[in-house]
């Protein structure tokens, strides 16, 4: 990479030699006498009318400011430059302004006007910077102003400055909080906006200004959760926090059920569960009991929501951004089922790798973590190996973690490791790893032993810091199982004459003194060495002196009782006024006097009373109670304006507040984005300025809108399958329920109406489609005609056109006069809508009419193509009735400046070149202006893949609508067609991708000559898969409805005995067969769904082109699962 | 968010204050620079401290503190990160972040601060949409703007803060379109005394220096995507395409990135390109030691180890050394007490050779730890990992054809061996 690190040579150059007078310039000012001197310089500098020399001025202004030196006497002088022409006087005057004007309001004001112009500008960026620097003036007499100028800029045409009226409302908050009431009207409005660039500036203002209105995100909370992903990382940080509190407020715990079963099955419990966590569990358990109680009166089903959250957040644990990573593990930690929470260790293991500061607070949570769930990190446990390199403090917090981590298994490697570190030359660390150790053998019954005689022998260390925490340990340990340790004791006994370390000596003596029967012969000795240098040691030492001393003449009064006398009379007279009361206190006690009162009786009772051993347990312990990833949580305190994590509730809030009630023309645009994205762009809205900034949804919901869909889709299509119904399937849910309930409503009636009427009108077209099979059947049986058919079918890429002739008079011969009609009416209605977006209209205005066009719209339609090929191509610029097409956006509204496209796969054999797939493309200008020329340039492709540009528009009037088609050649692959789309004045890149599905067209075959070309594309060509078909998809119509939607295929007839007579009930596993050749190559592409039992059903794919089937079987998987 | 944000020098001189909300004063700092006393150590300071009225969050890059102010509760890593940001932006613009450059370009710096943050929170952080609303300073410019009395405010306004793309500053142009690839993989390891692994893993970046005019959408694709196993990305690659097909498809920011960052998989073995025999021991009597170092190779493809270097942290006592290299050179630090060899290319027949002795404060006792020896090392042309290639590099949305370059490289990450 020679030539980057030839430019970062330049910079670095050019910083050091370059901007001399400017760099020198606010260091030298400090050498100048007399401030005012320079200021009086300065301000005749600003006066002048030469720019440089005012930029040169307010550079040095700047300087001062930088460091910090009182600049504020020259406000006059440089706030009537606020209107100066160039950029950086401007900027660096706002800089100024901005500092200072809270001290000097009056003048401030001056500056007001200037900025209610620039918020009138047309440049939208003007306006946003006007609003940011007169909503930064904290200046209260204005608070008017910026409110009026908030509400004005929060409605505005351009995302950027409503941005920035987001930024602006909790400055306003902080000038005046009594403005609460009308900013949060303003959060409101601003919480609904659609686009990215608001979200995570309005959710800040929510959490600085009303984080307790919950109630504000219901609405909002799906599209927050879709947008998430296209959301700058710091948003996201902040939204991902807020949706973690919300999250607990408004949905169940998902592990009320995993806590019943950890109960029971206890495998990860015997750590903590061995000694300490005995009593606590108790609790527990009763609440636990109360729980499972609850869960098995009902079994706990996760909220879809919910999952839209945890999974549309999922993919931002492998963002570059720590606090993202931070943000998405803790929402995992607090909000996910326990078998899913796994997932975030990896990121953070990961995150150890960055600076040290990130390692710091990552550490601290990890510690809290491992402590409730450290099956997590147990595999990633060498991860948090210690190097000599690390700071201490790191060092620290991995040893908390590997202390947390330590079980059975791995006991024995972490003892190992720290083994090496007590080695370390960073003392306070090896202090630290002594009291790991020490928590290690505490909780790890079975090295006990071990972890002890491995302390013993660092009694013997060099260093005394190293003997002093050990003997602190060991005692601590020792308390455990005093009687097994004597001969330790003893040895620690021996170590009083060079121990020097105040806490070890008390800890050694506390120790003889405690169990003292169990070394009878050293313990006076030591009392008497004590006494000696009693007036020389430090007060804990002391105190334990006396306690010894107390302790020993309980026992031992024979031998101890003069050196116990002896001792309480220097501590009568210490310096220090505790120990002076605890040897006058201790006297009383346990020497027997007349005055004595009865508690001395009790003496041996209080000295020699058996103490439990301490617990050692992590300081990290309970910390979970603070949201993780917090300042709170990091600082073990709650911090100024934390917000308490809620307790997940006993049941769930009404999930139907989150469902919105969305205008049909918002619900149809939105939805068609986000279909257009979900094909073309996987990952985020935008690959060329399409789409623009205003809209953008998470990719990754549409499984969830599928699974959703499926439900809804099917459950208002089953009986009556409208011709909305393809597209309902794929609506999002945060419009579904809304618009499942619309409809309903629009629907109800008529549904019920003609309820009867279409049944029978179905049984009609059963007929007629049997009628019809029935006929080719015996073509096929008799005629060679029907040959040339199918023959004709297969080689479309031969001559299309000459083929439609001879089709067009065989159909005209045949003249099936029950398919045509269906035919007609279909693109009868097409043609009358082609103006106006189809999408946008609901099958509500005639029901009658579109239910059965989507009955069969694509079944029928497609069964029926290869005879009324003709048709389509006479008229290339009809289309199927696209209520059952999705249609996808090329270019949105806003980034076409007004133009906004959309396209859609018409299904109809592109006349021109039949190797190409149609797409047909409705071009919509909603600007004010007129659009010329609107044509196609610079078309970048994939090798083989070709073009067929659609005619140049040239008048697209205001507000007026045109269609067009436009042919592309695929090359039977999913790669995209870039190209430019250009009006009279602009050119904006798009993109379009074909769904695999529309890589292919219908063919005709019967059961048997599917039977037979599926016998020879086995093996390889073969592929299978088992589902269990969604609940509301096993009906034949569902099915059929659902394949056809995905991939652009045609129903081969089953079973014609079946089909001649329509009463005999349809078999129980039906089998429904699908075939199709691809565009370009017209290979065969044969589907298979053999539906079982109860849902299961089979579905086979045989293509030639693996490539194709593979893609093709996972989309008509997830048509048909979901 | 962020109220107020302090630069702090190694020394604790507080040379540059800059304000958010309402102003602070920099006493604050001064519960800062008593932690700092006691630290020690500058790496030691608490990144996050609290102090009666306010939280302060801080980073230490490049011998500088950034000490930044909080008033209430906010995640710490987001400020730590945006802190870094910060040092990161300052590092691009001026080529490097320390206090004379800092002091230097104290303007520049400001107006950056101006614009990467609005009332606390962070606004333009991407450095094409800063560098679009300030130019980074360069010699030319620089003496153009003193003849002219021009500004480095960028005269356009910044219109990547409003594009969907905001990483990528619009119209673009070069006259040779390249596009280079640099996959680092750096192996982090301890080796204890004998040899043995106790712990390694590899962890790569693929950095990226692209220059292209337009609007470019590159794809990326690996041979053997499967190694990979933790993996973070900069924010303009697709998630849902290295999901579901496992190639990196993205419109690529303008210059120098790093396009992403990964993990090895742990389950592969991690080969270790060179064995260290040491012999370090300190006397019992008579304050001195010896030390003997050889390094050789072990596993390195082939390839040869180059700018092997090795780095000894010596305890604290230890007053000098003298030692004798029978390749490249060494140095001794005296404050530091840090041994450190530059070897150089490691030659297989000769194999280099560090020996000598070590001298110890008379008085002082033996030292109790042997020191780490850390290598440092990089290897031309290898990734370590064994089979993570670029297998191709497209380009759609450009018609020209763009010079295209992959480099592998594989160095030593913290790599070090216990003695």
């Amino acid at each position: 990479m020679s030539s980057s690190s030839a430019f970062n040579e330049e910079k670095g150059g050019s910083s050091s030699v370059g901007e001399p007078e400017y760099g020198h310039d606010p260091a030298s000012g400090g050498i100048f006498s007399s401030d005012y001197k320079r200021h009086d310089d300065l301000k005749e500098m600003l006066d002048s009318n030469k720019d440089s020399l005012k930029l040169e001025a307010m550079k040095r202004i700047v300087a001062m400011i930088a460091r910090g030196k009182n600049a504020s006497d020259l406000f006059p002088a440089v706030v009537k430059n606020v209107a100066c022409k160039n950029i950086e006087v401007k900027k660096l005057v706002y800089v100024y302004l901005v500092r200072y004007a809270e001290e000097q309001q009056d003048l401030a004001l001056l500056s007001i006007s200037t900025f209610q112009r620039g918020l009138k500008d047309p440049n939208q960026l003007i306006r946003a910077s006007a609003l940011r620097v007169l909503s930064s003036i904290r200046v209260t007499i204005i608070v008017p102003i910026m409110m009026l100028a908030i509400k004005e800029a929060a409605s505005d045409m351009s995302p950027y400055v409503r941005k920035t009226a987001a930024h602006a409302i909790p400055k306003l908050y902080s000038l005046d909080p009594e403005q609460k009431d009308q900013l949060i009207e303003v959060i409101e409005k601003l919480l609904a906006d659609k686009t990215t660039l608001v979200a995570g500036s309005v959710v800040m203002a929510f959490e600085e200004v009303c984080p307790e209105r919950i109630d504000l995100i219901h609405k909002n909370y799906r599209k927050l959760c879709n947008l998430l992903i296209d959301v700058e990382e710091w948003g996201q940080v902040v939204i991902i926090n807020m949706l973690t509190r919300y999250a607990r407020t408004q949905f169940l715990n998902p592990n009320i059920n995993e806590s019943l079963l950890e109960e029971g099955g206890g495998a990860d419990k015997t750590f903590y569960g061995s000694d300490e966590d005995e009593d606590e569990d108790e609790e527990e358990k009763e609440k636990k009991a109360e729980a499972a109680a609850m869960a098995k009166r009902k079994p706990y089903v996760m909220d879809p929501d919910h999952r839209l959250l945890l999974r549309n957040t999922k993919p931002l644990l492998q963002s570059r951004n720590a606090a993202v990573v931070m943000a998405v593990a803790q929402l995992y930690f607090h909000l996910a089922p326990k078998a899913e929470v796994g997932v975030i260790a990896k990121a953070l293991v990961r995150l150890l790798r960055s600076h040290s500061e990130v390692q710091y607070v990552v550490l601290q949570n990890v510690a809290t973590m491992t402590i409730k769930r450290r099956g997590m990190f147990e595999p990633y446990l060498k991860s948090f190996y210690i190097r000599s390199t690390d700071p201490t403090q790191i060092k620290i917090l991995k040893l908390e973690v590997l202390t947390n981590l330590a079980n059975e298994t791995n006991i024995s490697t972490i003892l190992r490791e720290f083994q090496t570190y007590i080695k370390s030359m960073d003392k306070d660390f090896v202090a630290a790893t002594i009291q790991a150790i020490g928590r290690c053998a505490t909780n790890i019954g079975e090295v006990r032993d071990t972890c002890l005689n491995g302390l013993v022998q660092l009694l013997s260390n060099r260093d005394e810091l190293v003997v002093a925490e050990s003997v602190v340990v060991i005692k601590k340990l020792l308390q455990m199982q005093p009687e097994k340790h004597s001969d330790i004791i003893k040895h620690m006994a021996k170590l009083t004459d060079n121990i020097q370390v105040p806490m070890a000596r008390a800890s050694i003596l506390w120790l003889i003194g405690e169990y003292c029967e169990h070394v009878p012969k050293i313990a006076p000795d030591v009392l008497r060495k004590m006494a000696k240098s009693f007036t020389n040691e430090e007060d804990i030492v002391k105190l334990q002196i006396l306690n010894l001393a107390a302790k020993l003449y309980l026992t031992n009064s024979k031998q101890t009782k003069l050196l116990t006398q002896y001792v309480l009379n220097l501590a009568k007279y210490d310096q220090n006024y505790d120990i002076r009361d605890r040897a006058r206190f201790i006297r009383q006690l346990i020497v027997p006097t007349e005055k004595s009162g009865a508690l001395s009786k009790y003496a041996k009772k209080l000295f020699l009373a058996l103490k439990p051993a301490p617990v050692l347990e992590s300081p990290f312990k309970d910390r979970d109670h603070f949201q993780l990833g917090s300042l709170s949580h990091l600082l073990n305190a709650k911090a100024g304006g934390y917000q308490e994590l809620p307790d997940w509730p006993e049941s769930a809030p009404d999930p139907s507040v989150r469902n919105v009630e969305v205008p049909e023309w918002t619900k149809c645009s939105s939805r068609e984005k986000r279909k257009e994205k979900k094909v073309e762009k996987p990952f985020y809205s935008d690959s060329e300025g399409e789409s623009g900034p205003t809209e953008s949804a998470d990719s990754e919901s549409d499984s969830a809108s599928g699974s959703e869909s499926g439900s809804e889709g099917s459950g208002s299509a089953s009986e009556s399958e409208e011709s909305g119904g393809v597209s309902v399937s794929e609506e999002e849910e945060e419009e579904e329920e809304e618009e499942k309930k619309t409809k309903k409503r629009e629907l109800k009636k008529a549904v019920q109406e003609s309820e009867s009427e279409q049944s029978s009108e179905e049984e009609d077209r059963k007929h007629e489609r049997k009628m019809k099979q029935q006929k080719s059947d015996s073509e096929s049986e008799s005629d060679e005609e029907e040959e040339s058919e199918s023959e004709s079918s297969q080689s479309e890429s031969d001559d299309s056109e000459s083929e439609a002739e001879v089709r067009k008079k065989k159909k005209a011969a045949e003249s099936k006069p029950p398919s045509k009609p269906a035919k007609r009416e279909t693109t009868k209605e097409k043609k009358e809508m082609s103006l106006l977006d189809l999408d946008d209209f609901e099958p509500a205005p005639s029901p009658q009419v579109t239910p059965v066009n989507n009955l069969f719209s694509n079944s029928l339609v497609t069964d029926l193509e290869g005879l009324s090929l003709s048709e389509a191509v006479l008229l290339p610029a009809t289309i199927t009735p696209s209520s059952a097409l999705k249609s996808y956006e090329l270019l949105h509204r806003i980034t076409g400046e007004g133009l906004s496209v959309e396209y859609c796969f018409s299904r109809q054999p592109f006349s021109p070149d039949a190797n190409m797939v149609a797409v047909q493309m409705q071009f919509t200008n909603s600007s004010a202006s007129d659009t010329k020329s609107l044509h196609m340039e610079d078309v970048k492709l994939q090798s083989g893949m070709r073009v067929k540009e659609f005619p140049e528009i040239e008048l697209l009037p205001a507000g007026e609508t045109a269609t067009a088609v436009m042919g592309i050649d695929f090359c039977d692959s999913t790669q995209a067609a870039n190209f430019q789309l250009c009006t009279h004045t602009r050119k904006f890149f798009v993109s379009i991708q074909p769904p695999v599905g529309e890589l292919m067209r219908p063919v005709f075959l019967t059961e048997n000559e599917f039977k037979k070309e599926q016998g020879q594309l086995m093996g390889m060509n073969e592929i299978t898969e088992k589902l269990t078909l969604d609940a509301k998809c096993r009906n034949e119509h569902a099915i059929v409805q659902r394949v056809t939607t995905a991939a652009n295929l045609s129903r081969v007839p089953c079973g014609s005995d079946k089909e001649c007579s329509p009463p005999v009930p349809p078999p129980e596993h039906p089998v429904h067969r699908f075939a199709g050749r691809t565009v370009t190559s017209g290979s065969l592409v044969l589907v298979t769904v053999a539906t079982r039992e109860e849902g299961a059903a089979q579905l086979t794919i045989n293509c030639e082109k693996m490539v194709i089937g593979t893609m093709l079987v996972k989309d008509i998987l997830l048509a048909l699962t979901q | 968010m962020i109220n107020s944000l302090f630069l702090i020098s190694h020394s604790g001189d507080i040379f540059l204050e800059k304000h958010w909300k309402s102003v602070i004063s920099r006493s604050v700092c001064d519960y800062f620079l008593e932690a700092k006393e006691k630290a020690g150590d500058p790496e030691n300071v608490a990144p996050v401290l609290q102090t009666p009225h306010h939280y302060l969050i801080s980073i230490y890059r490049g011998k500088l503190f950034f000490l930044s102010v909080t008033q209430t509760e906010v995640p710490p890593l987001f400020v730590i990160e945006f802190l870094h940001r910060v040092a990161d932006t300052f590092q691009d613009y001026f080529g490097d972040c320390s206090e004379v450059v800092i002091k230097e370009n104290t303007v520049t710096v400001y107006e950056l601060l101006e614009e990467m943050l609005d009332n606390g929170f962070p606004l333009a952080t991407e450095s094409n949409v800063l560098k679009e609303m300030i130019r980074p300073p360069t010699i030319l410019r620089s003496v153009v703007n003193t003849l002219t009395g021009g500004s480095n405010v960028g005269g356009t306004l910044p219109t990547g803060q409003l594009s969907n793309v905001p990483w990528r500053r619009a119209g673009v142009k070069y006259t040779n379109n390249e596009a280079y690839f640099d996959v680092i993989e750096e192996i982090d390891a301890i080796l204890d005394k004998s040899g043995t692994t106790v712990f390694a893993e590899i962890q790569g970046v693929v950095e990226a220096c692209v220059k292209l005019t337009g609007m470019p959408d590159l794809t990326l694709s690996f041979m053997n995507p499967r190694l990979l196993d933790d993996v973070s990305f900069h924010p303009c690659v697709r998630f849902k395409r290295w999901e579901s097909e496992r190639v990196l498809s993205f419109i690529p920011p303008d210059g120098n990135f790093r396009l992403m960052s990964y993990h090895v998989s742990s389950q592969n073995l991690v080969a270790i390109p060179v064995y260290v025999k040491q012999n370090i021991s300190f006397l019992e009597t008579g304050s001195c030691g010896r030390l003997d170092i050889t390094i050789g190779p072990k596993q390195t493809m082939g390839k040869s180890v180059e700018n092997l270097t090795v780095t000894i942290p010596m305890p604290k006592s230890v007053l000098s050394v003298n030692l004798t290299a029978t390749q490249g050179t060494y140095t001794f630090d005296l404050t530091t007490k840090v041994v450190l060899w530059d070897v150089g290319k490691l030659n297989p027949q000769k194999l280099p050779n560090l020996r000598g002795s070590i001298s110890i404060q008379t008085g002082s006792p033996k030292p109790e730890e042997n020191p780490s020896i850390n290598i440092g090392l990089q290897i031309q042309q290898l990734a370590i990992s064994a089979g993570l290639k670029v297998s191709r590099l497209d380009m759609y949305g450009e018609k020209y054809k763009p010079f295209k370059g992959v480099k592998y490289v594989t160095k030593a990450g913290k790599f070090q061996v216990r003695t």
